[in-house]
Order: structure tokens, then C-alpha cells, then sequence
């Protein structure tokens, strides 16, 4: 999933000042899992900011509503009969949600709540981990479905450097060198023959390193 | 605010304080009518939502009164109950509501003693607080 987290209060403060009437705008996806932008999140800011605008003397309306996905157009589309009179959204999705709203309402500021963090997994109750930077040519499939890129910190193909000690990366000994994790799989797999094999350096125009990327699937692009 | 009462929001989980509560009252112990009770299930069901509607609607004070530790009725809801609060109460701070006039405190079933004498020390240090900035931001 996408994960982010609540910008400070004070700064989506400075966003909303101006205006009279927003709309706070949650996406039911995984904003909602990583417990920043759902329904339960919308309400939790909207009376936090009510309250802090309330101190400061102003007072704004807040419209709450929370969209089954903001990354999707025919989603953002049920927006259009709620949306006369406001003068402001405020999203509380990841990045492309906030960038969806602002291609489909051209006359309308579009603030973002959240800073999106990264893609990740939950390793448990409460906390959420980097796994996968996208970057187009996966190579889970040779290091033991475990990733070198989102997990190394220096993205070494052929790890690990030499600051990995007793299985921690340099960078932390909170940080495991994921290197370590990655020989370890393989050698409980009886796969140890693909550590000696040199990967390649990394073509990374795959990953965005020739500019913003699109998938197009001929059979459903309308 | 002359003659400040303040108005006090107890979440009381049902197995300990609410019944606590009860027995204060079979065994006649006063306790200060400001506090407003709301039974819950377990002190882990309190949202963090709950809590902070309180706020918004004029509350001065909110506590959520849990289980003993390690005596929670479904394993460890005052625990996750504690974490809450604590989360919640940096949530007032960022709102610029002081975060004293959140709590969490435990007890058992049994302490109807405990149930009032907590519900008049926290009226009175939330009366020296006096009414919460989100109220007098209301009446002005
Ligand atoms: S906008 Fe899309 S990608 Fe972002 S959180 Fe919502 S569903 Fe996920
Ligand atoms: S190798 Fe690339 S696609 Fe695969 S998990 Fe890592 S970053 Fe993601």
C-alpha cells in the first residue's frame, strides 16, 4: 500500500485560513489502512481544525466527506453535485489522489493533508515498513522475494557493502542490512548458487530515470 | 467564567468503573455532579474520535477509566486504552488544547471509594484549569 501521515496542524492551518467553506476529502483505500486519510482520520481533523480555528478567532465550514478512491476519476466524479460553494479541498489522500482532484477542478485550490511516505507493508499493528520503490523490473524473483532497492540503503544489485555488521546495516543497528536477510532466505531455500551470480548494473529507466512513467493497456484505453 | 463548573466526561469500562461507580452510590459516597458518565465496553473501544468530539462539544475535562493492569476483562484494552490517550493528548497540544485536562486512570470493580474520590480530584484540578479554550473561544 501507499503509506503517508498527517502533515502538522499548524501548516494545513496556513492552507485553510483563507477560505470560508472547504471540503476535507478522505479516500477509503489504503490512506484508510495506514490510519491517515480515512473517514475516521476526516473526522478527527476536521474537529482538530474547527477547534484550532476556533482559538484563532475564524471560523470556517467544513464539509467532511470521504471518496471509496481519489486516484479514480469516476470516483472524484461523485464530487461534482456536493462540491457548489466550496472554495477548497483539503485531501487526505496520498499524492495522486490530491493530484487527481487537482486535474478534474480547475477553479479550486486543492491542499494536501498527508505527506506520502512511501510503498510499504505492515509489519505489525501500528507500524508500516518500505518495501518496493517501483522501480519497473522487479528483481525479487533472484534475491529471495526480498528487496535490495527499497531495503539497501545504498540500492547495492550485489551486496552487501562493508558496513554490514552481525546483520545490521551501517546506516542504524535498528536497520537490518538487507543483504544479510536477503543470504539468509536464500540459504534456507537451498539457493545459494544465485548470491554468486553478479547482477547487472540497473537500467533505470524503468524506475523514472527517463522521465515520468504511464502503463497504457491497448485492450481497455478508452 | 464566574462560578466556573466545569463539565466532566468520564468513559467508564463497563467491568470496572461503571460498576465502581455503582457501588459508590449503594455505599453513599458523594461524588461531584459534573462528571458525566458514558458506559463503554472496554476502555480500548474509546476512540480517539470520541474523545475529541467530547472536546469540540464544550467538555473541559475527559477521562476514560479503565481496568487495573493487567486485569482488563479482554486481555489488554486499558493498555492500548493508555496508548490512546497519550496519542490523543499530543493531538491536543498541536490543537492548543493543554493536554492535562485529558487522563487515563484504573481501578477495580470493587473501589467505589476510588471511583468518587478520582471523580472529585479530577473535577477540582479541572476546576483550577478553568473552563478549556475551546469554550471560551465559544462564548466570545
Ligand atoms: S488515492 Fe489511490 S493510491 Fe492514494 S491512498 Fe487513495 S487509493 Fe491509495
Ligand atoms: S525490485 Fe523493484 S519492483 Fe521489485 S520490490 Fe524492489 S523496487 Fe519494487
Amino acid at each position: 500500500m501507499i503509506t503517508a501521515e498527517r502533515k502538522p496542524l499548524d501548516e494545513l492551518i496556513e492552507y485553510v485560513k483563507p477560505f470560508k467553506r472547504i471540503l476535507l476529502l478522505g479516500c477509503n483505500e489504503c490512506v484508510t489502512v495506514c490510519a491517515a486519510g480515512g473517514r475516521k482520520e476526516v473526522g478527527l481533523l476536521a474537529s482538530g481544525l474547527q477547534m484550532a480555528l476556533l482559538k484563532s478567532g475564524s471560523n470556517i465550514e467544513i464539509q467532511q466527506h470521504t471518496l471509496e478512491r481519489q486516484c479514480d476519476p469516476e470516483y472524484v466524479e461523485e464530487l461534482v453535485p456536493m462540491i457548489d460553494g466550496t472554495e477548497a479541498i483539503l485531501s487526505m489522500a496520498c499524492g495522486c489522489g490530491v493530484q487527481q482532484l487537482a486535474m478534474r477542478f480547475k477553479n479550486l485550490p486543492v491542499f494536501p493533508a498527508l505527506n506520502t511516505k512511501f510503498m510499504g507493508a505492515s509489519e505489525r499493528q501500528g507500524v508500516w515498513a518500505e518495501r518496493c520503490q517501483g522501480c519497473g523490473d522487479c528483481v525479487l524473483g533472484i534475491t529471495g522475494g526480498i528487496c535490495p532497492i527499497a531495503r539497501c540503503a545504498k540500492q547495492l544489485m550485489n551486496g552487501p557493502c562493508g558496513g554490514s555488521t552481525t546483520g545490521k546495516c551501517e546506516i542504524s543497528e535498528d536497520v537490518d542490512c538487507v543483504w544479510q536477510l536477503i543470504w539468509d532466505r536464500l540459504k534456507s531455500l537451498g539457493q545459494e548458487d544465485r548470491y554468486v551470480d553478479i547482477m547487472p548494473a540497473k537500467d533505470w529507466r524503468s524506475g523514472g530515470g527517463s522521465g515520468p512513467r504511464k502503463i497504457i493497456r491497448e485492450d481497455l484505453a478508452e | 467564567m464566574e462560578n466556573f463548573e466545569p463539565v466532566i466526561i468520564a468513559f467508564c469500562c463497563h467491568y470496572c468503573a461503571y460498576t465502581a461507580a455503582d457501588m459508590a452510590g449503594s455505599q453513599r459516597l458523594p461524588y461531584p455532579a459534573n462528571v458525566k458518565i458514558i458506559r463503554i465496553p472496554c476502555s480500548g473501544k474509546v476512540d480517539a474520535l470520541h474523545i475529541i468530539k467530547a472536546f469540540e462539544n464544550g467538555a473541559d475535562g475527559v477521562y476514560v477509566a479503565g481496568c487495573l493492569e493487567g486485569d482488563c476483562h479482554f486481555k489488554n484494552g486499558n493498555e492500548k486504552a493508555a496508548r490512546r490517550i497519550t496519542y490523543v493528548r499530543n493531538y491536543l497540544e498541536e490543537i492548543g488544547i493543554e493536554s492535562e485536562r485529558l487522563m487515563m486512570v484504573t481501578m477495580s470493580a470493587g473501589m467505589g471509594y476510588r471511583f468518587a474520590q478520582t471523580a472529585t480530584e479530577i473535577t477540582e484540578k479541572i476546576r483550577k484549569l478553568g473552563p478549556s479554550p475551546i469554550k471560551i473561544a465559544i462564548a466570545q
